[in-house]
């Protein structure tokens, strides 16, 4: 399948959405969530990062989907490629072997998870991950709260990461800060419905997401490609986000 | 080195530890210098330095309980007592850095024997457990004299009573052959922790355990020469050849590290596009050059060497080397743990997502320095209350000296 072969006469978000609906009427363990990447129609607007920023309450220094840019070929042949960077969501993930207990695993959908409340925060998981797509979690804030008391949306802003409603307090000890954090696909999002925060705000509908295990969805089509490209194969982590070259 | 400037110069050194370790408990880890892509620094480090220091003063004290070698006999119970003092010392070390201290023990509940992490603290633990029981028996015969005295030696000499001094000398013994091959198994475990990383080619090497392995034996080795000349009452023939023996010990395990370093560097050398290359040239042409070159190989090996080959009759040179070695050490620990992080994994995240903790270079911040100043405060202040009050050495034998004196009194 080609890239335009995706888009014509459909809307790709409505018929994701109607994919994630089929998915979601399986039991967990029959779901096989993958994320495809069109490195042809990413235009590097960074929506999807900020988005990802807003729907989790990330602080300063965590990032789940940083888009690396890089120049390719010379001037006047010159252009740029974006390469947005979720977790790979490895089939076999390097950071669940190493977390001395156990607070991180493969969720039967495939998606890996912490439990922020058993995390030691020894970074050895951070360290593991050949794509560098785990950050922790310092525990400082985007406003300086001493200068102003900070207004209910900047203190008061729980996140729903993992499914669990919890408020981050800054500048303590209290998870998640001091915590490895990672992307989840938006497995909150999912649960309800929704396509995670990435997918529904890629203003170049260059994000895909889907249940690999569904024939009819376009995620499981787009795996099918020859423009099928994973990074660091060599590895043998077998990620389910893939790109599109 | 006079008591009084010595007490002075650990009051600084406790001080300065004491606001570190303030600032670690109410700020966390926002003061360090280590982020999000190089998320081990100093603290890990420095762990694996006096880890490494722990595992090799044990593996010699074993070779004085096994082996029975008669000159190296005296300095059995120091040898124990300073892998127990820098055992804490690294335990400390890596307890600040984890980002939740006090979930330290989830290790001992919810173990993942998958992890290398896990098997590491499940043996440091076994090992400790044996280290201070072992470091309790080779107490016993030694404080028998004391019995009588009055403070804190006849107290602890009394309650060692309770253990028959032949019983004693036969645990010591099989303690220490069930410590070697754990000592062999922690810190080989320790280097495991780092060559299973596929993630990082320079670690993922079989060498690596090794070659921790053989790092301990030689660092702890030139410690304990150190400690040796420095802590040691009586200066006599005997002296010298323990000195000398010390010595040679260290020479032939320094001679090996130099040709297990060699070949861990070398061979990655011949295939110019790896990333080990790339880690080798930055960290012998990189901003830290100066800490590969001077500290680690001048400072490190290269004169220690030229004084233990030249310097044979002369402990106090001997005891340099010695020193020499075991203070750089943390260069070549350093040198482990840095460089390799101080790559992207995927190129261009150097500039994707700009903060302070998503850097891709780093030098330890004046605060984790402070943690680890209190860290050899806390070890040399556990030493000095060791050396006063068990029989670390033998001017505490109740045969000669105030002791004695004190003895007769009673």
């Amino acid at each position: 399948m080609n890239r335009t072969d995706a888009n014509i006469g459909e809307n790709i978000l409505e018929r994701m959405r109607a994919d994630l609906k089929r998915a979601l009427d399986k039991p967990v363990e029959d779901r096989r969530w993958a994320m495809a990447i069109d490195l042809e129609k990413c235009v590097g607007c960074n929506a999807c990062t900020v988005s990802c920023i807003a729907e989790n309450a990330l602080p300063p220094g965590v990032v789940y989907r940083p888009v690396t840019e890089e120049v390719v070929g010379e001037y006047p042949h010159a252009r740029l490629r974006w390469l947005p960077r979720p977790c790979m969501q490895c089939e076999e993930p390097p950071c669940v072997n190493v977390c001395p207990v156990s607070a991180t695993w493969r969720r039967p959908d495939g998606i890996v998870v912490i439990d922020y409340d058993a995390c030691i925060g020894c970074r050895y998981c951070i360290v593991s991950c050949p794509y560098q797509a785990r950050t922790f979690d310092f525990g400082e804030e985007h406003t300086d709260l001493s200068a102003h008391p900070g207004q209910p949306y900047e203190i008061h802003r729980p996140a729903f990461e993992n499914g669990v409603e919890r408020q981050r307090i800054p500048h303590s000890d209290k998870s998640p800060v001091g915590n490895a954090r990672k992307c989840t696909y938006c497995v909150n999002r999912l649960e309800a419905g929704m396509l995670p925060s990435c997918t529904n705000t890629c203003i170049g509908g260059a994000t895909y997401f889907g249940d690999l295990s569904d024939s009819h969805a376009l995620i499981a089509e787009l795996a099918g490609s020859p423009r099928v490209m994973h990074l660091k194969e060599e590895l043998g982590t077998s990620p389910r986000t893939f790109y599109l070259s | 080195m006079k008591k009084p400037v010595l007490a002075l110069a650990w009051l600084v050194l406790a001080a300065i530890g004491v606001v570190g370790v303030y600032q670690r408990l109410t700020t966390g880890h926002e003061l360090a210098a280590y982020g999000s892509y190089i998320p081990w620094g100093l603290w890990v480090a420095s762990y694996i330095y006096f880890i490494g220091l722990s595992a090799g003063a044990f593996l010699l004290s074993a070779v004085v309980y096994i082996g029975q070698v008669k000159l190296l006999k005296p300095l059995g119970p120091l040898a124990l007592f300073t892998a127990l003092c820098t055992l804490i010392m690294a335990l400390v070390s890596i307890w600040f850095d984890l980002g939740h201290m006090f979930r330290a023990w989830e290790v001992m509940l919810r173990p993942n024997f998958r992890s290398m992490m896990a098997w590491m603290v499940w043996l440091y633990t076994a090992y400790f457990g044996l280290l201070t029981v072992e470091t309790v028996l080779a107490m016993v015969e030694p404080t028998r004299p004391w019995v009588k005295l009055s403070g804190p030696r006849g107290a602890i000499a009394r309650a060692l009573t309770r253990i028959p001094v032949p019983t004693a000398q036969v645990w010591v013994r099989r303690l220490a052959l069930i410590g070697v091959p754990l000592a062999i198994a922690f810190h080989g475990g320790v280097g495991a922790l780092f060559g299973t990383v596929g993630a990082q080619p320079f670690w993922h090497s079989s060498l690596v355990p090794i070659l921790f392995l053989t790092g301990a034996l030689v660092s702890g080795a030139a410690l304990l020469l150190a400690i040796y000349w420095l802590v040691w009452p009586k200066r006599d023939e005997q002296f010298k050849a323990t000195t000398r023996l010390l010595s040679q010990i260290l020479l032939g395990l320094l001679c090996f590290d130099i040709i297990l370093e060699w070949a861990e560097f070398s061979i990655p050398l011949w295939n110019s596009n790896s990333q080990e290359v790339a880690v080798f040239a930055a960290i012998t042409t990189g901003p830290y050059w100066w800490n590969f070159w001077i500290v680690h190989l001048l400072l490190g090996t290269l004169i220690p060497l030229g004084l233990l080959l030249t310097q044979r009759k002369r402990p106090a040179a001997l005891a340099l080397a010695g020193a020499l070695i075991a203070l750089t050490f943390l260069s070549v620990r350093l040198n482990i743990v840095i460089p390799p992080l101080t790559f992207p994994q995927i190129q261009g995240l150097q500039e994707a997502y700009v903060s302070p903790h998503l850097q891709f270079n780093y030098l330890p911040s004046s605060f984790e320095w402070m943690i680890v100043a209190f860290v050899v405060a806390l070890g040399s202040a556990v030493f000095a209350i060791g050396t006063a009050v068990l029989p670390l050495l033998p001017s505490t034998d109740p045969g000669d000296g105030d002791v004695a004196k004190e003895a007769r009194h009673v």
